[in-house]
């Protein structure tokens, strides 16, 4: 007990004495958070939109209006009839471009289907889409308003309206903050453990203090805990820190029960931290230490957990890798706990898959560690 | 020329004798782009729904095929009440659930307002927001055809038919959007990562005095360190480009050339940010962690390469004229999709050239200043 407390205040003195490291560690996480929750979002609002009215009647211009002055569109630039219109969006001056051909107003007034074109940038496809679906809305809303009142002009029942009411559970507004949340949280114990173990090892390798820490009376299973305990620290304050600015600063609760949500963590640190050890047992250099863990775990953390791509529509394949992906079960309890309110029982699968990520990762970490120092 | 020529070969002998270092620097981006091919998609199918149907006529039949046949929708249950559905949320096995209340095909027949719900699993907003957006479609469609094939309006209503035309992506496959990207960011950690570290790891190891003692002008040793990152980042977009094209089948429309061009042009910023990095921190722990960290995930997050810039707000946006990535990010689409020429991209170009020219000139400023 107390040669592991020696351990740990020999790392902790390391870490002490690279602060600039240390405050990356702590800070980084909330700073990705406000950036997440400020900056990035995929609501699309105020797509530059250029209009070529070419017929230039009330009735085409009760169209324009109905797109600029909704608060999806903003009205860029109105190109003449044969002005290029590719060079529009080529430049991408504009998003988006309607044109309405000149016998627009002849056509509705003679009661005839009229049509109008929409151009779209489609390279960003995501984009693209949510501004079709806005603009099928738009027109789709004015023709009804159309129908409705040749009815009543001609004195018939009114046709019958569905009326969709959406009810969304646990995040109403659908803020990017509230679901990025608990990613974030997965994704920064992912640097902060697995990287920073795997460094602090490699870095007594490379610096040939390893063979020091060998010959000292030191059991392998105190020199692991020593060297892990201190990062589950910093990783548990970072965690603490970004729960408090999502709080403080985009009003996300925990509305679940907090020990259970301390367990969790505690659990995905344990695979975390085992996974940061097998690494440093692997590598000889600090870049490939680095290079191998931002590869194998915070990629995968990124990509392949559920994070922001989901896991459904991925290739099958793709979908089997997920599985050996600890951060995929740890979003489906932490978003749980988190955002749905729901006990840790609710998802006793993804718990235990979580136990037995982390003891296999350790298992082999030791296995490599301990076949070393013979 | 000759002492040059040695500071590159001594580099790239460094660089192949950390064997491991060889596969990271080759195998890493095409694992990378395979992953972010096949993973990164935001078209949302088969939502899994849960099925609500207190109504059980034939209207409310008719309606649940039309989200089936939609292709959006996956049915994955059916409860009585709408409550147990919820349920079916809460422990993550549908997304969404469809409630059509009883009365629901009686209001649609007698032509009153006929109510129906969803309820979604908000906690993912993305994909809730649309799958929302699909439902709504469903139904409007719906309403649409209701009104047609059940009211007939006199034959001359006029309405007005909207004909969407795609360009550079008709499919809109978010493939061929995020694919591209990838060149971006392995040339980001490449380049800006490799070299900071490599500067570092001379100075960790001391045999950057070694190299200070030796009659080496700062600029040789500058560009022969640089030198062989720059070669291994052109190397990489050849690499990725075709496997972008003949792997991801994403069109390259515009010419190669351009693009490997204007690549020269990202690589000046991201050498100079990076030999910057390695003039700011003291080991090589701390050059990942600010080169990675501080710099580059910022720098990908606000590019535009994954996240659309016109989405952030106004002062953010201003903020992310200051990142090269942004201006490379335009470059790679322009060519890849919209196949842009220089008569297009110069003013991208003009941008990339200066900010490399600056970051260069202030990141060898100082390190000739500790060479000193």
């Amino acid at each position: 007990m107390r040669r592991l407390r020696a351990v740990m205040l020999k790392e902790l003195r390391q870490i002490r004495r690279d602060p600039f490291s240390l405050l990356m560690l702590i800070a980084f996480p909330a700073l990705m958070l406000v950036l997440y929750g400020f900056a990035l979002s995929f609501d699309v609002r105020h797509v530059r939109l250029a209009v070529q009215d070419r017929d230039r009647s009330p009735r085409s211009r009760e169209l324009v209006a109905s797109f600029t002055h909704s608060t999806y569109f903003d009205l860029v630039a109105t190109p003449a009839p044969g002005q290029d219109l590719a060079r529009l969006t080529e430049t991408r001056v504009a998003r988006a471009i309607l044109v309405i051909p000149e016998q627009f107003g002849r056509d509705l007034a003679a009661g005839r289907e009229a049509t109008v074109q929409l151009l779209l940038d489609g390279a960003d496809s995501t984009t693209a889409a949510t501004i079709l679906g806005y603009a099928r809305a738009l027109v789709s809303a004015a023709n009804a308003d159309v129908v409705t009142e040749e009815l009543a002009r001609a004195g018939r029942r009114p046709a019958p309206r569905l009326d969709l009411s959406p009810r969304i559970l646990y995040n109403p507004d659908l803020e990017s903050t509230q679901f990025l949340l608990p990613g974030l949280i997965g994704l920064l114990m992912m640097i902060t453990a697995v990287l920073s173990t795997a460094l602090s090892v490699v870095r007594e390798k490379e610096r040939g203090t390893m063979e020091q820490l060998r010959v000292a009376p030191l059991r392998t299973l105190e020199l692991i805990l020593g060297k892990t305990f201190p990062y589950l620290g910093i990783s548990l304050l970072a965690t603490v820190i970004v729960l408090v600015t999502a709080r403080v600063l985009f009003g996300v609760e925990i509305r679940g029960f907090l020990p259970d949500l301390l367990v969790v963590v505690l659990l995905y640190l344990f695979g975390a931290l085992g996974y940061g050890l097998f690494i440093s047992t692997i590598a000889n250099s600090q870049t490939f230490a680095f290079q191998a863990g931002l590869l194998t775990s915070l990629l995968p953390a990124l990509l392949l957990s559920g994070f922001v791509f989901q896991i459904r529509i991925m290739p099958p394949w793709l979908q089997a890798i997920t599985y050996i992906v600890p951060n995929r079960y740890f979003l489906v309890v932490l978003r749980g706990i988190i955002l749905k309110g729901e006990r840790l029982t609710t998802y006793w699968p993804d718990v235990w898959a979580l136990v037995v990520y982390g003891l296999v990762v350790t298992a082999l970490a030791s296995l490599r560690l301990v076949r070393r120092e013979d | 020329m000759r002492v040059l020529w040695q500071v590159i070969v001594k580099e790239f002998l460094q660089i192949r004798r950390d064997v491991r270092m060889i596969p990271v620097i080759f195998v890493a981006p095409v694992v990378q782009i395979t992953v972010f091919g096949f993973a990164v998609n935001t078209d949302v199918t088969n939502v899994p729904m849960v099925l609500v149907d207190e109504d059980r006529s034939a209207t409310s039949r008719d309606l649940v095929s039309r989200f089936v046949d939609s292709g959006y929708f996956d049915v994955v249950g059916s409860e009585e009440r709408a409550d147990a559905a919820e349920r079916w949320l809460a422990v993550g096995r549908a997304q969404m659930a469809l409630v059509l209340p009883a009365g629901f095909g009686a209001d649609v027949v007698s032509r009153r307002t006929a109510a129906l719900q969803v309820i979604v699993d908000g906690s993912d907003a993305s994909s809730a927001n649309i799958a929302l957006g699909y439902a709504s479609a469903v139904t409007q469609a719906y309403g649409v055809d209701i009104q047609a094939t059940r009211v007939r309006p006199r034959s001359g209503t006029a309405t007005v038919r909207l004909e969407p035309r795609v360009f550079y992506n008709p499919d809109l496959r978010s493939r061929w959007y995020y694919v591209p990207a990838v060149l971006a960011m392995i040339l980001l950690v490449m380049t800006l990562l490799l070299s900071a570290m490599g500067v570092v790891r001379e100075k960790e190891i001391g045999t950057m005095e070694q190299l200070i003692v030796t009659p080496i002008r700062p600029w040789q040793l500058l560009v022969g360190k640089l030198a062989p990152f720059a070669i291994i980042g052109l190397i990489q977009v050849f690499l990725v480009t075709a496997v972008t094209i003949f792997g991801f089948k994403v069109p390259l429309r515009g010419s190669f050339l351009v693009l490997l061009g204007l690549s020269c042009l990202f690589l000046l910023s991201t050498l100079g940010l990076g030999l910057l990095v390695s003039t700011l921190v003291q080991n090589q722990q701390q050059a990942m962690m600010g080169a990675a960290l501080a710099v580059m995930m910022p720098m990908i997050l606000l590019s535009g390469l994954i996240f659309p810039i016109e989405n952030m707000p106004r002062a953010i946006q201003l903020f992310t004229y200051l990142i090269p990535v942004r201006y490379y990010a335009e470059i790679i689409r322009g060519v890849f999709l919209r196949g842009s020429g220089l008569s297009v991209l110069w003013p991208q170009a003009a941008v990339l050239l200066g900010m490399g020219v600056a970051i260069l000139t202030v990141a060898s400023l100082r390190f000739r200043k500790r060479l000193d």
